[in-house]
């Protein structure tokens, strides 16, 4: 029993990690409907601009505050340079540009950082939470970061005039240029902002799994199931199907299949979910009108 | 617009440089020119699913690998005939991509790409398992025999090696798949696949079967797939779970949007892509040749972004549009 809830702790802990990523995800979906298959390396590469300032001297928490406005102006002019002039093209034609995206970033992380596997501080302690054997602080910490972030986008979008200008400049590129929207600002704010929580999920999920140029490439695949499980457009769905995605990996790996399928299975559960509710578990249909 | 004879005239010589390619260049050459044409046919079956029917995919290294196997499987633990395990590695994807094509009805867009890329993830590690290490050979693989040419033959002081001799059944094969390609694309069916993609309900309203049409074409798309990578099997002599990553499927799609979505005759150039940019990227730079890779990938979205077939439409028809004026 007390390993069963072991797994299920650890779980827990894995799946903050993917829904931070899936939120990261959902964000660039909310603000110009595309999926950015260059999000982890692009996170990794922030997690690098983390480590190589607190490697300068920095305190922990200055290089993190530092790390996401970096993220944030990187995310920005990404946008601006390389997706402005694709804007108008065939949704697959975006799809190479962040194919492209990714492999630049991957490429050039490992060519200024190098590829050996660096430690990475965490800011909470590693050793177990007081009066708990289930969790260390740095598990419990990174949830409550995701839990912060969570509250921070689902608030942006909810109850601010710029996040109801990104939503609807992504809805209705049309419309909301006649109303007074900059559509193409807005999408360049959803990039930067999806980079900003990517970068906090790199910091998070940095020291547990180390830090290398190819640290995210399986994160982000578990980040895009958890997004789409929960539904691509529900900040909430993207934090509960990696809560789902963690819990469900980690008992399938402890006591059904063994570890070397516990990938394939986990999405085949997805994927036969998604044929049941096509649109994510918490995710609205899409209705079109003839 | 160019006379007839001439037209026929420039066919005919491009039909004999092809011909003679392979005995003008040393073997590593002709193998090389191999792989460009399997993966044109690898491509030229994504482009059917994607470009046409309008549904992505970022698993067909699935059905690559799975018509790979198949033909090394049949010739290994058979004894089968090479030229034998080509249609059969086609239909067994055929039922493999209908059946995939299922799941594909329900799925849209994004939803889709992750179903498809969940298959791209999962063959490695089902062809490592060990439940069918007896048939796969597990990590190690399957090694087989190229098939041996049937005849003596030397032109230009080179003999019709192995190499070249598959480049000639490669040729033949994606010579017919090719034709059979266009001709079911500009048929009914085509045009039904076509509608399917633009306007799926006034399709149904016109008496169109969307199950049938999108499940058909998975498995033709998948069946096309997996002949390429049964020829790929004879062509590299060998089949390993890891010579069919994730990443192969990355670069099918990256051929098929190169070469030019919605048209088969790009599908050359796409291959010509994923098979040289990468040695030319490591060619300019050791250090970060990816970061090349990408920047070549960039530079061709914003060059061409309809592909090589949107950019010579775009050439011819402003060539014409000046003959007007």
């Amino acid at each position: 029993m007390d390993s069963f809830i072991q797994q299920i702790a650890a779980g827990l802990a894995n799946g903050g990690i993917y829904a931070a990523i899936g939120l990261a995800l959902v964000m660039i979906h909310q603000s110009t409907h595309h999926i950015n298959f260059a999000q982890g390396e692009m996170a990794t590469f922030s997690t690098f601009i983390a480590w190589a300032l607190i490697q300068q001297g920095f305190p922990y928490w200055a290089a993190f505050f530092i790390t996401v406005v970096a993220s944030f102006v990187m995310g920005v002019l990404i946008q601006r340079i390389f997706l402005k002039p694709v804007e108008k093209a065939p949704i697959l034609t975006n799809v190479i540009v962040f194919i492209a995206l990714l492999v630049i970033f991957n490429s050039i992380a490992g060519w200024i950082f190098d590829h050996n596997i660096k430690s990475f501080p965490s800011p909470f302690s590693t050793e177990n939470f007081f009066r708990s054997n289930y969790f260390s602080a740095h598990q419990l910490g990174s949830i409550a970061v995701t839990l912060i972030v969570l509250l921070a986008v689902f608030s942006f979008f909810r109850f601010t005039p710029i996040g109801l200008a990104m939503r609807a400049a992504a809805f209705n590129p049309e419309s909301a240029r006649l109303v007074g929207i900059r559509v193409s600002w807005m999408l360049a704010l959803g990039w930067g902002m999806a980079s900003l929580i990517g970068a906090v999920a790199g910091m998070m999920i940095a020291p547990v799994v180390f830090l290398d140029p190819n640290m995210m490439s399986g994160v982000l695949l578990y980040g895009f199931a958890a997004a789409l499980l929960g539904g691509i457009d529900n900040p909430w769905g993207a934090v509960l199907g990696g809560v789902i995605l963690g819990v469900l990996e980690n008992l399938l790996g402890a006591y059904v299949i063994g570890s070397d399928l516990k990938l394939t299975m986990a999405l085949v559960l997805i994927v036969a979910i998604l044929i049941f509710r096509p649109y994510g578990l918490f995710g609205k249909p899409i209705f079109s009108r003839v | 617009m160019m006379s007839l004879p001439i037209k026929k005239l420039g066919y005919t010589l491009g039909l004999l440089a092809i011909v003679l390619l392979p005995f003008l260049v040393e073997d590593f050459r002709v193998s090389q020119f191999n792989q460009v044409f399997i993966y044109a046919l690898a491509i030229l079956g994504l482009n059917i699913l994607t470009g046409f029917s309008g549904q992505i995919s970022l698993g067909h290294g699935a059905f690559y690998a799975v018509g790979a196997y198949t033909c090394a499987i049949l010739m290994t633990q058979f004894s089968m005939s090479p030229y034998l395990t080509l249609p059969i590695a086609g239909g067994a994807c055929f039922m493999l991509g209908v059946l995939m094509g299922f799941p594909a009805l329900r799925l849209t867009g994004h939803y889709l790409a992750l179903a498809t890329f969940a298959l791209a993830i999962a063959t490695p590690q089902l062809l490592k398992h060990k439940a069918i290490e007896h048939w796969t050979g597990g990590v190690q693989g399957l090694v087989l025999d190229k098939p041996t040419p049937l005849f003596e033959l030397t032109i230009f002081g080179n003999e019709l090696s192995e190499d070249r001799w598959l480049y000639f059944l490669i040729l033949i094969v994606f010579g017919i798949l090719f034709w059979l390609a266009e001709n079911l694309l500009k048929g009914r069916i085509g045009r039904a696949i076509v509608a399917v993609r633009d306007q799926p309900m006034a399709a149904a309203a016109l008496g169109v079967n969307l199950t049938s049409i999108k499940t058909i074409v998975f498995g033709v798309s998948a069946a096309y797939t997996g002949v390429a990578g049964a020829l790929s099997a004879l062509a590299v002599s060998f089949v390993a779970p890891d010579s069919f990553p994730a990443f192969l499927s990355i670069s099918l799609l990256v051929g098929a949007v190169v070469g030019g979505l919605g048209s088969i005759h790009g599908v050359i150039f796409g291959a010509l892509f994923i098979q040289y940019v990468p040695n030319v990227a490591d060619d300019l730079s050791k250090s970060a040749p990816w970061a090349v890779y990408g920047i070549i990938l960039l530079a061709v979205a914003y060059a061409a972004p309809n592909g090589a077939v949107g950019l010579f439409n775009k050439f011819i028809k402003g060539k014409r549009h000046e003959h007007k004026v």
